[in-house]
């Protein structure tokens, strides 16, 4: 999964893991592959918008010498997504980029995924994540062909 | 004498007109998409990204069509567009350290673990002009190699754990200083000088790095680490309360390593100056390194006092040991 791939700290809480896991599967994934994963739960119970879908801004930080004390690096474009489902039940979105189609998708999964759709949840995202880490594996090793391998010069006279 | 003040409506709409039509060019010639920018022109994208200050790649592919190029105008563009958005807040600080490396040079330790990893670079490609390119030749695929995910520590922790190098220390209690927030006022703490080097220019960054190893200054630094690739973005919204990943974002980070002979308080030691860049960015990455590492106050191991002063004393950069060094690690 890119999540942990990329190094992000999962919690340590397994539920609130998995629930950042399924997040980073619907950061990655195409509007598409959203549509046609929510598509795949059947029947779900109707979604209104707990607060509007919009676009803002997130300032990353980084932190000096890597280790240090945090910084400001830049800003990012994240599209927030708030739903509540007909049964009560709330999911959210906070994803890069301007894309509200997807993050609105993405914040009514999380909806559905903390409660008796989870397995059905994680069944359709299952070929997103095959996909994203398919995609991230393969560059893997592009880049590990193009790593350096030393070997030591024999001189002649020794 | 004040005249003229209505008039030029027509001739700036039409200026408008015709600049849109130079952009689109003959129509002879397809039109060029934001997609064709971002994944082929992408260190351009990556470059207005990184000084428009604002990670959005399809953005900024959209600014440098709007542009027909110009880098700088584009950056403009990007940075007009971020001021029309609401902050939800702050990120958690990045851990490069568990970045998904696409490429990782260090000059200062050949055989590091991890190794050293060339990825995408166009180094050793003899700058020849390509005529294939023009011919629109499909490139045949990249060797592949199995790979096992090696760890790949940076290389200022290496030399952190051998007491080789001067420490950062973590302070999360501290507050960040925010040069969109608030105005700049010099002397600028090193958060506040990190983030407007971040988003500097990056030929002018470039001409103060080399100033300070060959102009005003004579420091002789190395590259300790310079790496690529993706990391994942994070952010704590309130209603949430635990770090929901946004997304990777591709960052460049250089570490550069600089002498120090020692104090009456510090042992001898490697100090370092440090750069992060949106996107694959490694000229501006090194050149933010170099003036960070210059920019250090003479007060700390950063820099050892100048031996004379320099020529020209109203260029602000701190100079460091005027001798070439003699060794590297």
């Amino acid at each position: 999964m890119r999540h942990e791939a990329n190094g992000a700290k999962p919690a340590t809480d397994p539920d609130i893991a998995a629930r950042q896991a399924v997040m980073a599967t619907c950061t990655g994934a195409t509007t598409a592959e959203l549509e046609q994963a929510l598509q795949g739960l059947g029947d779900i119970p109707a979604a209104s918008d707990l607060r509007g879908t919009e676009n803002g801004l997130v300032m990353l930080r980084g932190r000096m010498g890597g280790d240090g004390r945090a910084f400001n690096l830049g800003e990012a474009t994240v599209t927030r997504a708030a739903v509540r489902l007909d049964d009560g039940r709330t999911g959210f979105a906070y994803q890069l980029g301007r894309d509200t189609a997807k993050a609105r998708i993405a914040a009514i999964l999380d909806a559905l995924w903390q409660g008796p759709e989870r397995a059905a949840v994680e069944a359709v995202l299952t070929p997103i994540r095959d996909r994203i880490a398919g995609e991230a594996a393969a560059k893997a090793r592009r880049v590990a062909a193009t790593r350096v391998n030393f070997f030591t010069m024999v001189r002649g006279e020794d | 004498m004040y005249v003229a003040v209505k008039g030029g409506e027509e001739a700036i709409d039409n200026a408008h007109g015709l600049l849109a039509h130079e952009r689109r060019g003959p129509v002879s010639v397809p039109d060029l998409s934001p997609d064709q920018i971002e994944n082929q022109l992408a260190l351009a994208v990556d470059r207005v990204m990184a000084e428009g200050s604002l990670y959005d790649p399809a953005l900024a592919a959209l600014a440098i069509k709007q542009s027909r190029g110009d880098l700088i105008e584009a950056i403009f563009l990007v940075r007009a567009f971020r001021t029309t958005l609401p902050r939800f807040g702050n990120g958690e600080p990045v851990d490069t350290s568990a970045m998904a490396i696409e490429r990782r040079i260090s000059a200062t330790f050949k055989d590091l673990p991890g190794g050293q990893v060339l990825g995408p670079t166009f180094d050793y490609t003899h700058r020849l002009i390509d005529f294939m390119l023009a011919a629109g030749v499909t490139p045949p695929a990249p060797a592949e190699v199995e790979t096992d995910f090696e760890a790949t520590p940076r290389v200022t922790d290496l030399l952190d754990g051998q007491g080789l190098i001067e420490q950062e220390l973590p302070d999360d209690t501290a507050e960040v200083g925010d040069l969109t927030r608030a105005p700049l006022d010099f002397p600028a703490d090193r958060d506040l000088r990190l983030q407007a080097l971040a988003r500097g220019d990056e030929g002018f960054l470039l001409a103060l790095g080399y100033s300070t190893q060959r102009g005003y200054g004579r420091t002789h630094p190395f590259v300790g680490e310079i790496r690529f690739g993706e990391v994942m973005a994070e952010f704590v919204p309130e209603e949430l309360g635990f770090a929901v990943p946004l997304g990777p974002v591709t960052l460049t980070e250089c570490q550069m390593v600089n002498q120090f002979h020692g104090s009456a308080e510090l042992p001898p030691q490697f100090t370092r100056g440090y750069g992060l860049v949106f996107g694959q960015s490694e000229r501006k990455a090194m050149a933010m390194s170099l003036v960070d590492r210059a920019l250090a106050p003479a007060s700390s191991a950063r820099t050892s006092p100048p031996r004379r002063r320099t020529r020209n004393s109203c260029c602000r950069i701190a100079t460091t040991s005027r001798r070439p060094a003699s060794s590297s690690i």
